[in-house]
């Protein structure tokens, strides 16, 4: 069964990012042993994680995800998606089943289905908690239990262990929750034996699709696994991967550009050696994997913090964009004195100074004259209620708040009737932690569908 | 002294995960990268970043003449304070930097 060479090819960066589909044609007639494409990461920021939801619609996901379908039927070969849904917790699993499943009735396809969840409850990591089995990794926030029980999703990154055992179900279409990066396309060469630390390497460098390459547009590229390296190839016409541009994907969100943590150990790609290969292609050789133990899997998870509504107000007269600093003091005090004693008082307001300041805040080295300033007026409470009454409990300060006592009633300008905008619930993300485990095979569990 | 938009090619920021930002310098020839990996201080970086000298990484890479330095987000992304969900804008904090 094993292979000296395994070919994957990866569509794009992600689904729901543009593809040029003539490449992926080009991709197909390559004869690749594996599709596989990631669905999402943290990057989008805590609001998917926190609510299970996708960052993509329905109806786009749906036509990105039905072209790759045809192609899949085409090779005959599996389609393998990581991260489902962008957040990659169990709606947002079943959320693409059952786009996969509406697809397949619509081309009457049939096809075998199978899914890989990897949420974990809260009161399993807690119990790993008090156990001692979570730890941190650099950088990691503070964790209790309060802030665990708090979490609405809680999900574990799968490795290579636990996406080929959902490879070898020979299903056609495997739709996996949370999965890194790199262990969609590292798990089926790592199976049939080829060179491990290559096969990490070159899933990272093509985890982004064709970003590795000179027409990060253009989405697909050809990995080729064998026992001693890999061999990138853009699928696009006009379009090539050099040494420069596939080393510097190494950089790309990552801390530290050579050494990579993944589930079970870590890439070393201090020593790889990166090659001009034939016209377009990058030979890379070199790279070092080294088990850990215990084994371990990366957690991530959101927790509901408060619910938040937004206002904006544009400030046009010079008088009070030169004295932006002292009139945002005033809202505040103003803000703070009419909330005292009342059920509002724990609600958190910020007033960010968009034109100013709003993007770096106390980092901004830069003061130069604007002719107009938005305030941004963010409240934030523990209930969405509240944090509306105290938006419109500060509506008539936004809008005629004078700088001083004898002057005119000023007005500034609202962009919107009402100028209060429900945000919704807010999420923060906190685990940057790893949860030690003794079975990496058998830590979730896979489900069948057919069609 | 030059300011190092002068002497790169393009300088991006982004985040590495929730908890940490990257920042990478790709400077326009070797004599820019060896003559800023010289003269950057790692000092006046966590100056600007309004961050603690031991909390910044920096990786000096010759062969992509580029230098990384890495360090771990004061509000977490997405957080309630957080003003730049991917940490896009720390980049214009180096264009200015004068080496």
């Amino acid at each position: 069964m094993n292979k000296k060479t395994i070919k994957v090819l990866v569509p794009a960066g992600a689904l729901g990012i543009p593809f040029d589909k003539n490449a992926l044609i080009n991709g197909i007639k390559q004869k690749p042993d594996l599709i596989a494409i990631d669905g999402g990461s943290t990057d989008s920021g805590p609001y998917y994680l926190g609510s299970g939801e996708s960052k993509y619609s329905y109806s786009a996901t749906k036509r990105d995800w039905s072209i790759l379908m045809e192609m899949r039927a085409k090779a005959k070969v599996p389609l393998l998606i990581g991260t489902a849904g962008t957040c990659g917790t169990k709606t947002s699993v079943e959320w693409m089943l059952k786009i996969t499943k509406e697809i397949a009735k619509e081309n009457k396809e049939k096809i075998k289905i199978v899914t890989l969840k990897t949420d974990l409850s809260n009161k399993f990591v807690l119990e790993k908690y008090k156990t001692g089995k979570i730890k941190p990794l650099e950088g990691a926030p503070k964790i209790n239990e309060d802030i665990i029980n708090n979490c609405t999703n809680i999900v574990a990154l799968a490795g290579v262990e636990q996406i080929q055992k959902a490879i070898n179900t020979n299903a056609d279409i495997i739709i996996a929750g949370r999965s890194t990066d790199t262990a969609i396309i590292a798990s089926l060469p790592i199976y049939h034996g080829l060179n491990i630390a290559s096969a990490w390497h070159g899933a990272k460098i093509a985890e982004c699709g064709a970003l590795a390459t000179n027409n990060p547009n253009s989405g697909v590229v050809l990995l080729e696994f064998d026992h001693n390296g890999f061999t990138i190839t853009p699928m696009c016409k006009n379009t090539k991967a050099t040494p420069q541009t596939v080393f510097a994907h190494m950089l790309y969100e990552n801390a530290d550009p050579y050494i990579l943590l993944e589930p079970g150990g870590y890439l070393d790609v201090s020593n790889a050696k990166y090659k001009k290969h034939k016209k377009n292609s990058v030979r890379v050789e070199g790279s070092k994997w080294y088990n850990k133990k215990p084994y371990t899997l990366k957690i991530e998870g959101a927790r509901l913090v408060g619910f938040q509504t937004m206002s904006i107000v544009l400030i046009r007269d010079p008088k009070y964009i030169e004295s932006i600093d002292k009139w945002i003091d005033k809202l505040k005090n103003s803000f703070y004195r009419k909330i005292k004693n009342s059920i509002l008082v724990d609600v958190q307001l910020e007033l960010r100074k968009i034109g100013k300041d709003a993007t770096l805040g106390n980092l901004e080295p830069i003061s130069i004259d604007i002719n107009e300033v938005a305030v941004m007026a963010i409240f934030t409470a523990n209930s969405q209620e509240k944090a509306n009454d105290s938006a419109k409990l500060l509506n008539p300060d936004l809008l005629h708040l004078a700088l001083t006592k004898n002057e005119p009633m000023p007005t500034f300008a609202f962009p919107f009737s009402p100028p209060e905008i429900d945000k919704g619930p807010l999420f923060e993300f906190c685990f940057h932690h790893v949860i030690e485990i003794d079975d990496p095979k058998d830590f979730f569990q896979l489900q069948f569908h057919k069609i | 002294m030059k300011t190092l938009s002068k002497i790169t090619k393009y300088i991006r920021s982004k985040n590495a995960g929730p908890f940490w930002v990257t920042v990478d310098l790709f400077f326009k020839d070797k004599d820019s990268f060896f003559y800023a990996c010289k003269n950057i201080s790692n000092e006046e970086v966590s100056n600007i970043l309004k961050i603690k000298r031991n909390h910044l990484k920096r990786f000096d890479i010759e062969n992509l003449k580029v230098i990384k330095f890495s360090f771990p987000r004061k509000n977490i992304q997405g957080s309630r304070l957080d003003r730049d969900m991917h940490g896009a804008s720390f980049a214009i904090l180096f264009e200015k930097l004068s080496v």
